[in-house]
């Protein structure tokens, strides 16, 4: 898988195939259509090649309707076939089935650092189950990079300033190269990695493995130590009459704004709050929260979410 | 198109019996530098853009050579960074955007249309020296320091990380930029208001309605790339907020207004491009063009579409899904114009009389090239396959496809075509057809590898890479010295002939056109007198071969 020659990328997600059926069908029309022309061209050029200098053809055919027409019409239709199809795998790629594992990805120069909601922390090698969904929140530290693994066929920009989604379901054991693909700086093409998809079993050991050195910590209780370092808990009590909006529930669910506005609280929504509180406020309450923008790194941001969303699955309050 | 009233002036073949011509009728730097005549300043321009081809080609070079292996021994990480975005910005700004417009636009368009000049000649100097200007400052960045950013300037690494010349290369493209405005204003104007009587639109060549599209390409979406290096220049330069998250910013904001300029602009590369092919498929094939009107009208279409579709560079940002589907739609659309405009060429030539000139090797060339680059935007357009196919070295085969094997074909062979309206002498026929073969080839074995590369997952910009893409890569460079030799050798045959080669007549190829109506070298006011047009453009089955084309130029 990696490190032989071939000149088809290994296979190994729900959707690959998917991806390649389509591929090979433009690839089709795109040898149809190009030995069509290549073949007319040098049909005419042997065909009709000047015979003598002063040779002046007769043919008087200089257009048809009936010939625009078509030649306008069946491209379009076999455009539109790859629209559609494209557009279906692109809505699949985009929509993260509900049960799926969830790994936080943050892209930072030149290195992809992960950590899986259990607590485990990857840099450049993230551990995958076979045969299971699993989401990827993508963050960047710094500038555009994009996640990408050849073998799934997905690509996911890591944006700073965003909290990006992917998901694939990996297919067969192995290993498979993760690369940036979006140009980074110096050391753009050395900022990959593996993806190292295990069978279930052998994936349960490995994540409940200790790091060593470092005891593993669940995510969203990362997020709660933050969440009471920070002071966050002080304001954000989730008791009557609190200065801050209450936290459990809020994830996924609609949140009225000053403005009169609505926004749905997804983990954007919750990165810029945190980050940026005052760019929406939500309605009843003032602009006091400081602005937390340079003093969090991306982790932290995205532990503090994970810490959010859990209070959501509690229904408690927004305190421990 | 033939014009009565003129005669078919042939230049005097004897020696010490010239008569005077735009070359001859002044000598002296000075009376290049402050010329106003649009043929002088066609030279000067294509003068010019070699020198900025060769500089990027130089670049091209380099990048071939280090991934010859996959890891990296030739240059540095940096170093390489800044071969490959000095090679954009240098092919791009300073060779592509200008070639054909600037050199056979502005020597031609005057000439087609049977005017003296452009509308207006002061201005069309001032456009020269604006892109000079523009461009020595970017050379000044490449040479002395360099720029990492790659062609694209991302932020927010081009404003807040990149630690290269980014400022004075942003500023000498913001600079350029108005030489395009300018040369587009005077296309547009000249074009309405200057054409020969008789030459109604709808007699016009197609090279001139490509050249009128293009202009308003020009004129609209080059001011949207100007605003957003100034922004890019207020953010690193002054901290302003614009792309930058941490002072406020959306880095994909940039992108919207860079590829809102830049998608357009690979219509400013492809759409002369397509007018020069127009022009010498007809000639070479002594034919009217099949389907005038709807290759007008793909034309127009495609400048216009070239606007809506820009979304498409940008499946992976995160971009909304209904988003990243309309800009998916869209893309479809841009591509049957050059669809439509491929088949009516092809139908040119059946039934024709085909000439293998060196030029009409290159426009043959030419449409086999870009079918091929039109057809894998397909693959970019769709959604699900461009999500793997994004930031590959298929991308980068794709637009080298269009514009490299397209727009610089198309160039090599309007150059050759009317390289003796421009110098007076025919160029060799033997290593030009030798050029293009090897130009073909070459390109073919450079680039075809990168479409598998990308398919297997190589991204772009890697200086170092895995094993397992090294075979394509070692291909992909022998391919490229090929190409280089193919682009080489018309440099050493055309200045040769300028001086050795062949005096040529009037009108060599025995094409309709008003420019092949006056002779080689034209005078420098164009035509003793102003030309009437009584007939349609590629009027070949009304045209009379005689004087009979000398057969040195027929080859």
């Amino acid at each position: 898988m990696i490190g032989k020659f071939s000149l088809i990328p290994p296979s190994a997600s729900t959707i690959a195939p998917q991806v390649d059926a389509l591929f090979w069908f433009i690839s089709a029309v795109t040898a149809f259509f190009s030995l069509l022309i290549a073949g007319l061209i040098v049909v005419f050029m042997v065909r009709y090649r000047r015979r003598r200098d002063d040779e002046v053809p007769q043919h008087e055919e200089h257009g048809s309707y009936a010939l625009e027409i078509a030649w306008t019409i069946i491209p379009f239709a076999i455009t539109m076939v790859m629209f559609f199809w494209g557009a279906s795998i692109y809505a699949s790629i985009k929509r993260p089935p509900d049960d799926a594992l969830h790994i936080n990805v943050v892209g930072k120069q030149w290195m992809w650092k992960a950590q899986h909601m259990e607590g485990k922390r990857e840099i450049n090698e993230i551990h995958v189950p076979v045969g299971r969904p699993v989401r990827l929140s993508i963050a960047s530290e710094d500038v555009i990079h994009s996640f990408y693994v050849p073998a799934f066929r997905i690509k996911q920009d890591a944006v700073p300033g965003r909290i990006n989604q992917a998901w694939f379901e990996a297919t067969k054991p192995g290993e498979y190269h993760l690369f940036c693909a979006e140009y980074c700086g110096t050391i753009h093409s050395g900022m990959i990695g593996k993806i190292i998809v295990m069978e279930p079993a052998a994936f349960q050991q490995w994540l409940a493995g200790a790091t060593p050195g470092a005891p593993v910590v669940p995510v969203a209780e990362l997020g709660r130590q933050q969440f009471e370092q920070r002071g966050c808990v002080t304001c954000h009590s989730g008791k009557p009459g609190a200065l801050a909006p209450a936290l459990a529930g809020v994830f996924g669910s609609p949140v009225p704004l000053a403005d009169g506005s609505t926004v749905t609280a997804d983990e954007s929504y919750l990165r810029e709050s945190i980050l940026n509180p005052h760019a929406k406020l939500v309605a009843g309450f003032g602009p006091i929260m400081p602005v937390y923008q340079g003093l969090l790194s991306e982790e932290n941001v995205m532990q503090i979410i994970a810490y959010v969303k859990s209070l959501a699955a509690a229904g408690g309050g927004g305190h421990s | 198109m033939s014009a009565a009233p003129i005669p078919h002036a042939e230049p005097a073949g004897r020696a010490g019996d010239r008569p005077t011509n735009y070359l001859n009728a002044d000598y002296g730097v000075w009376s290049w530098l402050l010329t106003v005549d649009h043929k002088r300043i066609g030279v000067l321009y294509l003068i010019s853009i070699t020198v900025f081809f060769l500089i990027g080609a130089a670049y091209a070079g380099m990048v071939r050579l280090e991934l010859l292996t996959p890891r990296g021994d030739v240059f540095g990480d940096d170093t390489y960074n800044k071969l490959f975005t000095m090679h954009g910005i240098s092919m791009v700004f300073f060779f592509l955007i200008p070639s054909i417009p600037a050199t056979l636009g502005n020597f031609l368009v005057p000439l087609m249309v049977g005017a003296r000049d452009l509308a207006f000649p002061k201005i069309n100097l001032l456009s020269w020296y604006i892109f000079m200007t523009g461009g020595l400052l970017a050379l000044g960045a490449m040479f002395v320091g360099g720029v990492d950013t790659g062609w694209t300037f991302y932020t927010p690494f081009s404003t807040a990380y990149a630690t290269t010349n980014v400022i004075p290369a942003a500023v000498g493209i913001f600079i350029a930029g108005f030489s395009s405005i300018l040369t587009g204003l005077n296309f547009i104007v000249t074009i309405h208001t200057m054409r020969a009587p008789g030459l109604t639109w709808f007699r016009m060549p197609l090279f001139l309605w490509a050249h009128y599209a293009t202009s308003l390409i020009m004129i609209l979406g080059t001011p949207v790339i100007a605003v957003t290096i100034l922004l890019v220049g207020m953010e690193r330069m002054f901290g302003l907020g614009f792309f930058d998250p941490r002072l406020g910013g959306d880095p994909v904001l940039f992108q919207h207004l860079f590829w809102f300029y830049s998608h357009p602009a690979v219509y400013i590369m492809i759409l002369p491009a397509q007018g020069v092919v127009s022009e010498l498929v007809c000639a070479f094939s002594r034919k009217r063009v099949f389907g005038y009107a709807f290759i007008c009208a793909s034309s127009l279409l495609i400048a216009a579409l070239g606007f809506l579709v820009w979304g498409h560079h940008m499946f992976t940002t995160g971009q909304s899904v209904y988003a990243g589907m309309i800009f998916s739609f869209l893309s479809m659309f841009v591509a049957i114009p050059s669809a439509v405009k491929m088949f009516n060429w092809t139908a040119t030539l059946y039934q024709g009389s085909i000439s293998w000139s060196a030029p009409m090797l290159f426009a043959l060339g030419f449409m086999g090239l870009f079918t091929l680059g039109g057809l894998t935007g397909l693959f970019l357009a769709t959604l699900g396959t461009d999500v793997h196919l994004h930031d590959t070295y298929f991308v980068v085969a794709h637009f080298h496809y269009v514009m490299v094997g397209g727009a610089v074909m198309a160039y090599l062979g309007g150059l050759h075509y009317w390289w003796p309206k421009i110098s007076g002498r025919m160029y060799p026929e033997t290593p030009a057809k030798i050029s293009a073969a090897l130009v073909f080839l070459g390109f073919n074995l450079t680039f075809f590898p990168q479409f598998v590369l990308g398919y297997m997952g190589m991204p772009r910009r890697y200086h170092v890479y895995v094993d397992e893409f090294q075979v394509l890569n070692v291909l992909s460079t022998a391919g490229a010295t090929i190409l280089g030799v193919g682009y080489i050798l018309p440099l050493f045959y055309l200045i040769w002939s300028f001086r050795y080669g062949e005096r040529a007549p009037a009108n060599p190829w025995g094409a309709s056109g008003l420019e092949w109506q006056t002779p080689s070298p034209p005078p420098t006011e164009n035509f003793v007198r102003t030309p009437i047009v009584t007939r349609d453009a590629y009027d070949y089955h009304h045209l009379e071969l005689s004087p009979a084309p000398k057969e040195a130029a027929l080859g």
